[in-house]
């Protein structure tokens, strides 16, 4: 597999843009400058205080050996359209067909070669808007030097969800991908993203929801244990829209997920959940920064992590509510459930508000097991190791409650009911 | 069948002796009662029989069938045999009854060698002794016990004594916070079970309980010591005469 940006060995901010088309030339340009302008992530800044931004904007990914057990497929029992990339190239032979009723999917790479696309108006515009107040460096990068992705343009109801699927196969893959999803008036999209995608993978996904569309986001993380990922979604709500998304991430020695949610919109709903978990040198952080700028508008966060042998959490979510933002109801939570006394969870929540007429709240708890209820499980002759893995799945349930689709929910829950078995050998 | 003698226990942060020498004899096809004031040590007895933690053997033995239980891990000893129906059965959000009960069954198979229940004889089981406790079948598919009525967790227990069959029950004030009514249908739960190989020890502060699981044997059970035991007539004289008496004569 050919992975010509791992052989560079440029800093990541001095590789030469790629060639394309006047759009994304001026795109990617953009981006360019605005890295130029805020720099790499550095360990001293702020807003990576509790995660090292090193592995992440080394000139080469760091080596990352395969997960070399059988993974059953994912979503399988689902109706769906599958996109498949290795190592961040897209497979053809494994992808199935693009089309879709009321849904044009296109490739990154394709659109790119032209010199004009609908997506000039999406392509780096909500990563730039995500910029101010915090610098998202990486997600910059990823505008920046991003070949391909998927550029979906929904004008109705997809009749099926589209499934990103991402296979890791080389030990130095250094993936980039940039995916755009614009969702006309009252359109809808679920969206899989499944698969430990690369050694690194730096992925950017802007969703551009306008009034009453509906977006739902599924997002399985892992298995490998030495994968790193730096991941941005980008969501931009206008009116009366529903955005959902739920990622269960497991394994990986450094994955940050940011979500930057702007409800622009009045009545718009935003949900945010993740399930996290790992161990050992397990490093997982969620940041999560919800913007509202419209009345009435409705987010909730819920965020949950397993941690076990010296692993790390970091959760770093912030509502902020502007000026005239009223009856704004924001809510955030923050939960670690930690197996041992070596692992730790670093929680930074946060809200602003300008509004005087809002309902928000936060909380972030760090604990350890029951005794009473593992006590209870066992006394039924439930063994230990199948005890805890049942409470670790109960106090996941909080964060899982928040896919709504029952099949879906389903799904999830059996494929990790699956792995932690696998885990318990 | 279940033999426990000279039992010492002590709690393991106070440094406080709580058992002070239990000996009692359970066999098989026999209801035995103990009852006793607050405080004195029935529920312990129940948790150290059982393997809850923080509680410390400093003297006896309790064996099931001839073995040692308080060398077993917990889920070694249901495996044996024994089951405990909580007083407060605990709340586990986010797994559901069945995906509980179905956990324990095959546990419980696995230990002991055997194959576990088929998909389909599970869920006909769970149905047939779920419909005589008039647990529904949207009682099942809730998380285990979250929500649940004080008499919905009862006869959720006795469900779980049902599903496991076990060969020795022990009951922990399973009458605290039941009605009448939800009182029977624990009753008749447990009573449907009695058989002449399983034993019960039923642990209550009040008679009541005792006019519908009759028992062989009622034991008084004051500061860690059994005082007296005799038959269903004693629990009477209890419910007449309260503790005071009994434990006047004692002294």
């Amino acid at each position: 597999m050919a992975a010509p940006q791992s052989k560079e060995r440029a800093p990541v901010d001095a590789r030469p843009l790629p060639e394309g088309g006047a759009w994304i030339t001026a795109a990617r340009q953009a981006a360019q400058a605005r890295l130029a302008g805020v720099g790499l992530p550095q360990r001293r800044d702020e807003y990576w205080k509790f995660t090292r931004p090193d592995d992440l904007i080394a000139p080469e990914a760091p080596r990352a050996v395969l997960f070399g057990g059988d993974v059953p497929e994912v979503f399988g029992t689902v109706d769906r359209v599958r996109i498949v990339f290795v190592d961040g190239v897209f497979d053809a032979g494994a992808s199935d067909d693009l089309a879709l009723e009321g849904v044009r999917i296109e490739r990154l790479a394709e659109a790119a070669a032209q010199d004009i696309h609908w997506a000039r108006d999406l392509y780096g515009a909500l990563e730039a808007r995500g910029q101010a107040p915090v610098a998202r460096p990486l997600a910059a990068l990823n505008t920046a030097q991003a070949r391909d992705g998927v550029l979906i343009h929904v004008t109705g109801r997809a009749s099926k969800p589209v499934h990103l699927v991402y296979v890791h196969a080389s030990e130095t893959s250094d993936a980039i991908l940039h995916h755009c999803i614009r969702l006309d008036e009252g359109a809808e999209l679920t969206l899989f993203e499944t698969g430990p995608a690369a050694a690194r993978f730096n992925k950017v996904l802007e969703v551009d929801l306008a009034e009453r569309a509906r977006f739902d986001h599924l997002r399985i993380q892992g298995p490998d244990h030495e994968r790193r990922a730096i991941t941005h979604v980008f969501a931009r709500l206008a009116r009366e829209t529903v955005f959902k998304s739920f990622t269960l991430a497991v394994n990986g020695v450094l994955t940050r997920n940011e979500c930057v949610i702007e409800i622009a919109g009045d009545d718009a709903s935003a949900h945010v959940a993740g399930a996290a978990i790992g161990g050992a040198n397990f490093h997982h952080d969620d940041t999560v920064f919800i913007t509202h700028d419209a009345e009435r508008g409705e987010s909730r966060q819920v965020f949950k992590k397993v941690l076990s042998n010296g692993a790390t959490g970091v959760f770093q979510g912030k509502i902020l509510v502007k000026p005239g933002a009223q009856k704004t109801d924001g809510y955030q939570i923050s939960q670690a459930l930690l197996l041992d006394e070596d692992s730790q969870f670093l929680a930074k929540p946060e809200l602003e508000i300008y509004a005087d007429d809002v309902a928000c709240s936060h909380g972030s708890t760090s604990g350890a097991i029951d005794e009473d209820a593992l006590y209870y499980l066992r006394a039924r002759g439930i063994p230990r190791p199948i005890a805890a893995d049942l409470m670790v799945m109960s106090f996941l349930a909080e964060a899982v409650a928040e896919i709504e689709d029952e099949q879906l929910r389903e799904e999830i829950m059996g494929h990790f009911e699956a792995w932690l078995e696998r885990r318990r050998g | 069948m279940l033999e426990i003698k000279n039992l010492h226990v002590d709690l393991e942060e106070e440094d406080k002796a709580i058992l002070k020498g239990v000996n009692l004899t359970v066999e098989a096809g026999k209801v035995h009662a103990i009852m006793g004031p607050n405080g004195s040590g029935k529920s312990t007895l129940s948790y150290v029989l059982s393997g809850r933690g923080g509680y410390r053997v400093t003297q006896g033995s309790a064996t099931l069938d001839g073995a040692d239980l308080l060398a077993m891990e917990p889920e070694e000893r249901a495996a044996a045999g024994l089951f405990l129906a909580f007083q407060y059965p605990v709340e586990i959000p986010g797994v559901g009854n069945m995906t509980f009960l179905r956990t324990a069954v095959n546990a419980q198979r696995k230990a002991r060698g055997e194959e576990e229940i088929s998909a389909a004889d599970f869920l006909k089981l769970v149905r047939e002794k779920a419909k005589t406790l008039r647990i529904d079948a949207e009682m099942l598919k809730r998380p285990v016990n979250v929500g649940f009525s004080g008499g919905e967790k009862k006869r959720n227990e006795i469900l779980q004594m049902a599903m496991l069959s076990p060969r020795m029950c022990i009951l922990d004030e399973t009458d605290s916070g039941l009605d009448v009514d939800a009182m029977k249908l624990v009753a008749e739960g447990v009573n449907a079970l009695r058989d002449e190989n399983r034993g019960f020890l039923v642990i209550t502060h009040y008679q009541r309980l005792l006019d519908h699981i009759v028992p062989d044997v009622v034991h008084i059970m004051a500061d860690g010591r059994i005082i007296r035991t005799g038959g269903p007539e004693l629990a009477l004289e209890v419910e007449k005469n309260g503790y005071a008496d009994l434990l006047a004569e004692e002294a």
